[in-house]
């Protein structure tokens, strides 16, 4: 356990909206939520209550309706779309529930993806994409095309893309829900230990009970809110 | 500039996915490139046929020949001068000499109806009557079958373009015109030029024959050089005996063939772009299908941090490719089916056939490869805009 004091992820007063028509959704209301660095958080609560939502929000792939979010001292609310972008691809490694790989790449070549967008030369892509391939356990299946990959292979090459660029923070939305029990306790052990090992932040979104029990603290999200016990 | 390269390397990398996954989308993307081969290929086909036309009218044209008709005279067909005219015409300062006169050939033009080969229907040729000095003035016109026609006789010597065209004018047999018969006794080359598609006799034999007295159509005059030309022109223009208009022959033919020309080139402007529009809507269906089954690609994309602007430029990467494939094609296809291909048409202003070949030059397929680009970037632009567009969360929730 290597956790510091320092705040990472802070939320404040966040509300998310989302307009059906002429139908208003209040997913979000005056949500608050810190996350110190070092924590690996899981977020737990009904379906349809906004975990996926307050996820996007910390990530930079959505904006909140109001408040304020601030990842590492930097207000990401106030930046615009191409900043965002290039933030992501600096601070923010994805984790999904579907593994999002591209198909018409190799396990490698997907891990390689993040490293595009930064000034790496080949060689070191390379390198990079070995270690992080390694730490997943999966430097034999390199040249596999996803589609030839077991589930839990498929969302370990997932935790390697996430991985690859050492992000401050890594966001995993649901990563086991489409596993069996043993690929999924394989992947939580896996994310464990990243947590463990490498100091690395994590939120990880699950309905799993057994999920929850890796992280070092669970937040359930209720009406809008979150509560640090679970509803009765 | 490693910001640039960096982007460089997100569009090479996001168009080279969507290069790879293009085979799942094989039968629409060859669809659509097929309806762009086709506008190339109608593009050519018909700018090939004006080209062609305009080659065969102009290419006889030189600029030491002058050519002289009465003056408000758009043609041929409408001028009229006489003995007296074609007489101070001939003497003027700037033709062409030879020990037996200058090089000056009054001439008149009537039109004749013959059979076509093809259609065994009647159709247009021109008859013209010439003096003595007209070959010389020509100077590239060759008898390639038989002799020219004797001075004072009933006799006719054929362009090849019409002997090709029309039946009836082959060595040896006779045609008659009005009350009276003709015999072919020869076929010439003009260099592909306009005279190909005439029938040549002596002017002194078609005047009676046509009730035109001593009255002439025109007078074409070898210039002792093209510099001469002015001298001449103003030396005809002064004189106040002559109501007069000088141009050279290379002007008056690019002059005749304009109208058509662009008559030919502005149906197939027409029709390719009627195509053109057809053609775009395939572009747009499939990118819009082809982003729409990326959707989740493109969102994971932008979520790990790819910009906007290397989505845009690969999805429109995509279109450009498979319009300028399809373009290729078609330019190709078009180029081995039209170039060289014989045909005649009808020359509006002096109501003849023209024989001529389609011609497929490299500026014409350049023009139709533009266009397939265009319709290529337009296919791609909204597709891409929509890509662009997409709202990164909501996209991702699409599974
Ligand atoms: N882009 C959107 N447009 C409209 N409504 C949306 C949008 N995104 C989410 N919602 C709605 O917001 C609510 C919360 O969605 P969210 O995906 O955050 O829930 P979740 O807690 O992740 O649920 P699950 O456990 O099923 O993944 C839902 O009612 C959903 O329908
Ligand atoms: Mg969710």
């Amino acid at each position: 356990m290597s956790q510091s004091n320092e705040i990472l992820v802070r939320v404040r007063d966040a509300d998310k909206v989302f307009r059906r028509g002429s139908e208003e959704i209040h997913v979000l209301s005056g949500l608050n939520l810190e996350v110190p660095k070092g924590e690996f958080l899981a977020l737990m609560g009904p379906s349809g209550s906004g975990k996926s939502t307050l996820l996007n929000l910390i990530g930079g792939l959505d904006r909140a309706t109001r408040g304020t979010v601030e990842i590492g001292g930097e207000r990401i609310d106030s930046m615009s779309d191409r900043q965002l972008a290039g933030w992501r691809a600096r601070h923010i490694g994805l984790v999904f529930q579907f593994y999002n790989l591209l198909p018409v790449l190799t396990a490698e070549r997907n891990v390689e993806l993040p490293l595009l967008l930064t000034h790496l030369s080949k060689g070191e892509r390379r390198q990079h994409v070995e270690a992080a391939l390694k730490v997943v356990n999966l430097s034999h299946r390199a040249r596999h095309y996803p589609r030839t990959l077991s589930g839990g292979e498929q969302q370990r090459t997932g935790i390697a893309r996430a991985i690859v660029t050492d992000p401050t923070l890594l966001l995993c939305d649901e990563p086991t829900g489409d596993l069996d029990r043993k690929s999924g306790d394989e992947i939580l052990s896996l994310l464990q230990a990243l947590n463990r090992e490498q100091g690395k932040t994590i939120i990880m979104v699950t309905h799993d009970p057994h999920a929850s029990a890796r992280a070092t603290r669970t937040v359930h999200l209720d009406k809008g809110q979150l509560v640090t016990e679970p509803a009765p | 500039m490693t910001q640039l390269i960096n982007w460089f390397s997100q569009v090479l990398a996001v168009s080279l996915f969507n290069f790879r996954s293009l085979p799942m989308r094989a039968g629409s993307s060859a669809a659509a490139a097929v309806g762009i081969a086709g506008v190339v290929a109608v593009l050519v086909g018909f700018l090939s046929i004006a080209e062609g036309f305009r080659k065969a009218v102009i290419s006889s044209g030189a600029d030491d020949i002058a050519l002289v008709l009465r003056s408000g005279a758009d043609s041929e067909m409408s001028s009229g001068l006489d003995r007296d005219d074609v007489r101070v015409i001939a003497d003027a300062p700037g033709v062409a000499r030879q020990l037996d006169g200058p090089l000056a050939s009054a001439e008149l033009f009537v039109i004749i109806d013959l059979p076509k080969r093809s259609t065994h229907t009647s159709a247009n040729v021109p008859l013209r009557g010439v003096e003595k000095a007209a070959i010389s003035v020509r100077g590239n016109l060759k008898v390639i079958q038989g002799r020219a026609f004797e001075p004072g006789k009933n006799e006719v010597m054929v362009g090849a373009g019409a002997a090709r065209a029309f039946s009836g004018l082959d060595l040896g047999r006779k045609i008659r015109v009005g009350q009276n018969d003709w015999d072919v006794v020869g076929i010439f080359t003009a260099g592909g030029g306009l005279a190909e598609s005439e029938i040549w006799t002596d002017a002194a034999v078609l005047q009676p024959a046509y009730n035109r007295g001593s009255s002439f159509q025109s007078v074409y005059a070898k210039l002792s050089s093209a510099g001469a030309f002015t001298a001449f022109k103003d030396s005809l223009t002064a004189d106040p005996r002559l109501k007069v208009k000088v141009l050279r022959q290379s002007e008056y033919l690019a002059e005749q063939s304009t109208s058509v020309t662009g008559f030919i080139r502005s149906i197939g402007v027409f029709i390719a772009a009627l195509m053109a529009l057809g053609a775009l809507f395939g572009a747009l269906n499939t990118m819009y299908s082809a982003v729409s089954a990326r959707t989740r690609e493109i969102a994971t994309l932008r979520a790990l941090g790819f910009g906007a602007g290397p989505v845009v430029v690969s999805v429109m990467f995509e279109s450009l490719g498979l319009a300028l494939m399809g373009g290729a094609f078609g330019a190709v296809g078009a180029y081995f089916a039209f170039n060289g291909f014989q045909a005649s048409t009808m020359n509006w202003q002096t109501f003849s056939q023209v024989a001529f070949a389609f011609t497929v030059t490299p500026s014409l397929l350049i023009n139709a490869i533009v266009w397939a680009a265009i319709i290529g970037l337009l296919g791609g632009l909204f597709p891409a805009m929509r890509a662009a567009r997409l709202p990164i969360a909501a996209a991702l929730r699409e599974t």
